[in-house]
């Protein structure tokens, strides 16, 4: 009986490594368009017979940004090409980032790199960090402060890009106001305050037929994951006044001290758009750089990431030279010198339990983007990218109207920059809450007193939760 | 024969065992235990005794999910099941056309469920569109959004269930019934409906299980939009386990509070089918 | 039996109340054909008209949609995963459940209880650690999901092979054995051709389930391979990109439904039956 069964067992153990050979190494399919062509099923087969991958390494990148999901998938062929090495890019869905990279992360084929979102993200994922220290990009970063360090001294994030954001707006659709009667100002210089904005824009609103616009404003998109600009981007700007006041760079517990200003301008924003109120929770942010590129609104709230959003959309009619940038004006007291909203939340990392070859190629890959010809034009062109790494010249710079504004503010002494403080909110479950509450409040069930409170006590709970970690 | 079909133990059960193992008992025995463990990934746990439930009990979510799942699955559950016994009652008269109309009435039944909802958010929207509001801006949306299209999906279900039962009644009964001078409603209350008493407690228990365990259909419609409101249980388990860092204990700790309430019903359900079983 | 005319009357009347009920339930149908031919900026526009010359896109939807999410490849892996699976549950779950039935013992009713047992256990339950094992044991391909929903899906179908291997009488059984046959001769011989119908009914039920089924594979299997499904291509068409593209949103939805009508329309006395007898024994 016990022969039998050792019999058996073995026998059943055989035909199933048998069938899983047999199985990976038989299908091979017409190669998905979204994979390195062809590396895949020899990395299964390798898998499957429980080795790990051997000799060169390979490299898995999770992408954070939805909006350049193409130009990655063509980055990587290049480079599989080039050097043999295979790539592969996938990219999360708009605000799943960290839900999908935890998925993935616990696959056997994990990403070998992927992105932190600063000093919060990387407590969530320090197990999986490796110290970048000694690599070369890490030397190649102009401003080291900027790179994630853990408590041992290591560099665990390395920030691969500088960004800005503010209102976005069609100079050609403000220029035909200003040339209006009565128009409430004559250039775009004249608006520095909230007071002043929220004239012109309710303004040009009452003339929106005339101006040949639906609305001032793109759609406040309060889709569920399609709502980072206001949860996230905006509500930057409340925090970074009350850090500014308390001389602090983070807090346990936000009191919220500038939530009018926040009610200030995303009221004028949904009350002065091309979209009801109501169906904002239908609108995503690529309807929202539609409605801008197709010149049915004037502006939109967003950073110079947009720039391909708005130059790919099909009979596009807002033409380079006329897209410009201004800061978001809340209503804070001498705001008349303050500038766009520049930083980084994006931050490489490696995966620490990556086998040792797939870390370094992990790593070679990064290094040939920032560093070779070919990586750096993708990276600034392609891209649009205003990399933060001495490799990059000033010729090497993008182009696109809107990076150059971001350099332009940037450049601009007598403009105060605000930092992005968001890289210190809690935790996505804050956002998420925020972002739905903001839904709910332009529905109507919601009170701006209730997301006031909701957002004091959402912060504080979720920063309780992330000390105890 | 028992004794020679007994040395083949192996031959027969070890493939279904092996795999039985993996997909469930082990991963099950590993989720009671872990659920009082921290940990992120199943390596590193650490014995915390009760504090994920008392973590998972602590947040209203939760809760709120748990009312949520009762208030859909008991408008839901009676909804479906009175429209589909209608419907078999319909097509248990012998009118012309009756196969097709089965057809349609069940293939709903068939389409997966992240599918349906995506077609429901899509219909449901284009409705709302009128009055210039979305799916997404009102829990009441959701809430009445989930139960017509689990409607939509169960009712041919549910019906086909009932046709089966109403053709067991014998016809000779009704007959005599109506000769008798037996209106329709009295045939139906006082014959129909106690000869498929057992037709209508198996739709009972399939709809309660399937609206209790739902989960693709609410994913798809509103993933819980707004704030988590329209989130079932099964969704509120997916999200604190696979939305943050760190909690995956609380939701192995509501998954175990999910299970026992789950199987608390099928064995209330199975107790109370037997008895009357029994009886009859 | 002759009608009498009120009968004439009513039966007239629900034949036009069912044909109403029957319009209503293919509005969610029509409505997602409808706009699957629609260009994709038209759709919000006016859901319910059909399309027009200035809206009409034809296949426009269809090759992004397909394009978008590699449908075909995610059709064959359904397929693959689905078809194999279901003949792994089948030929596997029938002999456990003729084994445990047809030998008693403290073991074989342990066994059979966990099998009924595993039936009323929520997927959640056991969702993290299935997956986080899956993938430690390198299960992440279509392999490894026809294994993990042999044991997943073997509660049920045990269960029901039991219940019918219960009804067959012993004596056929005997004389095969008396014969000179082996247990596996006399399964194969003699049973399997008995357990048929079941057979079909566990088919039935289980291919609905695994065609139709996104957690297990979105969990074990994951975005990033080759090997994604129809549902898993659907949730992330539809969740990524940031873009929502309505067009190929709504032709996917077409594609997905289309195999299981055809299968249906194909097999429809099968399933119709195969689901009544699958709900009064489970």
């Amino acid at each position: 009986m016990k022969k039998k069964l050792i019999s058996a067992l073995l026998s059943v153990a055989m035909v199933s490594t048998l069938l899983v050979g047999c199985g990976s190494k038989a299908e091979t399919p017409a190669a998905d368009a979204t994979e390195a062509a062809g590396t895949e099923s020899a990395e299964t087969a390798t898998q499957a017979a429980g080795t790990e991958s051997t000799g060169a390494g390979q490299v898995y990148y999770m992408n954070f940004k939805p909006e350049v999901d193409q130009v990655w998938q063509d980055l990587a062929a290049k480079y599989t090409e080039e050097t043999g090495v295979p790539v592969k890019v996938v990219t999360a869905a708009s605000g799943t980032y960290e839900q999908t990279l935890k998925s993935e992360i616990a696959n056997a084929n994990a990403p070998t790199l992927f992105q932190i979102n600063g000093p919060v993200g990387y407590q969530n994922w320090k197990d999986y960090c490796a110290d970048l220290k000694d690599t070369e990009l890490y030397s190649w970063l102009l401003d080291k402060s900027l790179a994630v360090e853990g408590e041992d001294g290591g560099v665990y994030g390395i920030p691969y890009v500088v960004e800005g954001y503010g209102i976005i707006y069609n100079n050609a659709i403000m220029d035909k106001y200003f040339a209006m009667d009565g128009a409430k100002a004559k250039s775009v210089d004249e608006i520095n305050s909230y007071a002043k904005l929220k004239e012109v824009v309710e303004d040009m609103q009452a003339k929106a037929a005339d101006l040949g616009i639906d609305g001032v404003f793109a759609s406040t998109s309060l889709t569920p994951g399609e709502d980072w600009r206001w949860q996230t981007h905006l509500a930057n700007i409340p925090v970074f006044y009350e850090y500014k006041d308390k001389g602090i760079s983070d807090t346990d517990n936000l009191e919220f001290t500038y939530s009018d200003n926040y009610k200030n301008i995303f009221d004028l924003y949904v009350n002065n758009s091309c979209t009801a109120p109501g169906l904002l929770g239908s609108k995503s942010v690529d309807d929202s750089m539609a409605e801008f590129a197709l010149g049915k609104c004037a502006m939109v709230q967003n950073g110079n990431w947009a720039w391909g959003q708005i130059s790919g959309v099909e009979g596009n009619t807002v033409t380079e030279d006329n897209i410009k940038f201004m800061p978001i004006y809340t209503g804070v007291k001498g705001e008349e010198n303050q500038g766009l909203c520049t930083g980084t939340e994006n931050f490489f990392s490696i995966n620490s339990q990556a086998s040792a070859e797939d870390q370094a190629a992990s790593i070679a890959f990064v290094e040939w983007l920032f560093n070779s010809d070919e990586g750096k034009a993708a990276v600034t062109n392609d891209l649009g990218f205003i990399a933060p790494f001495s490799t990059f010249t000033d010729a090497e710079k993008p182009q696109d109207p809107l990076a150059q504004e971001v350099i332009k503010y940037m450049a601009d002494t007598s403009k105060t920059s605000v930092a992005w403080n968001f890289t210190s909110f809690p935790s996505q479950q804050f956002k998420d809450d925020f972002g739905a509450a903001l839904l709910e409040y332009t529905a109507g069930s919601m009170t701006w007193d209730d997301v006031k409170a909701l957002v004091v006590e959402r912060w504080a709970a979720e920063k309780a939760v992330a000390i105890k970690e | 024969m028992q004794k020679t079909l007994k040395k083949y133990f192996a031959v027969f059960t070890l493939p279904t065992l092996l795999a039985f193992s993996l997909a469930f008992i082990v991963p099950f025995v590993m989720g009671v235990y872990l659920s009082f463990c921290k940990f992120t990934t199943v390596t590193n746990a650490k014995f915390v005794g009760f504090s994920n439930y008392i973590k998972a009990f602590s947040t209203p979510d939760f809760l709120n999910s748990m009312l949520f799942t009762v208030k859909f699955a008991v408008v839901a559950i009676v909804t479906i099941n009175v429209f589909a016994f209608a419907l078999s009652l319909l097509l248990t008269r012998k009118i012309k056309g009756t196969n097709l109309f089965r057809t349609v009435f069940f293939m709903p039944n068939l389409i997966g469920g992240i599918i349906l909802g995506y077609i429901w958010q899509s219909m449901i929207n284009a409705i709302l569109v009128k009055y210039e509001t979305t799916l997404v801006a009102n829990a009441t949306f959701g809430y009445w959004g989930l139960v017509v299209l689990m409607n939509w999906q169960l009712i041919g279900y549910m019906m086909i269930i009932y046709i089966a039962g109403l053709q067991n009644v014998p016809t000779d009964l009704i007959e005599a019934a109506e000769i008798d001078g037996a209106s329709h409603w009295q045939t139906l209350v006082k014959i129909k409906i106690p000869m498929v008493m057992s037709s209508i407690s198996i739709c009972l228990f399939l709809t309660l299980s399937n609206c209790f365990k739902l989960f693709d259909q609410n994913l798809a419609l509103t993933n819980g939009a707004p704030s988590k409101k329209t989130a079932m249980m099964a969704l509120d388990i997916y999200t604190t386990f696979y939305n943050r860092s760190g909690f995956e204990g609380v939701g192995q700790a509501k998954a175990v509070v999910f299970f026992i309430i789950v199987a608390v019903i099928a064995i209330t359900q199975l107790v109370a089918t037997r008895s009357r079983e029994v009886e009859q | 039996m002759r009608k009498s005319k009120s009968t004439r009357v009513s039966d007239t009347i629900t034949f036009i109340v069912l044909c109403a009920l029957v319009v209503l339930f293919m509005v969610p149908i029509l409505f997602i054909i409808m706009n699957s031919f629609k260009g994709k900026l038209y759709i919000s526009d006016n859901p319910f008209a059909l399309p027009t010359a200035e809206t009409f896109a034809r296949f426009v939807n269809y090759t992004n949609g397909i394009e978008k999410t590699n449908f075909f490849s995610a059709f064959g892996w359904s397929l693959f995963i689905t078809v194999f699976s279901v003949i792994a549950i089948i030929l596997f779950t029938s002999m456990t459940a003729y084994y445990i039935t047809r030998v008693k013992s403290k073991l074989t009713t342990a066994i059979y209880y966990m099998f009924a047992f595993s039936m009323i256990v929520p997927f959640q339950m056991v969702m993290f650690t299935m997956s986080k094992l899956a993938n430690s044991l390198h299960l992440n391909n279509p392999w490894g999901m026809v294994l993990l929903y042999l044991g997943f899906g073997a509660g049920l179908s045990v269960f029901m092979f039991s219940g019918f291997v219960k009804s067959i009488p012993l004596e056929i059984e005997e004389a095969a054995m008396i014969d000179g046959c082996t247990p596996l001769q006399t399964f194969f011989g003699v049973v399997m051709p008995i357990l048929k119908p079941t057979a079909i009914t566990v088919a039935i039920l289980n291919a609905m389930w695994i065609w139709n089924d996104y957690l297990l594979p979105y969990l074990v299997i994951g975005v990033s391979t080759k090997y994604k499904t129809i549902p898993v291509v659907v949730q992330y068409l539809v969740g990524s990109y940031g873009a929502k593209d309505m067009g190929a949103m709504m032709a996917l939805l077409v594609l997905a439904i289309i195999p299981i009508v055809i299968f249906y329309l194909a097999c429809q006395k099968y399933i119709i039956e195969g689901v009544v007898a699958g709900a009064v024994k489970g």
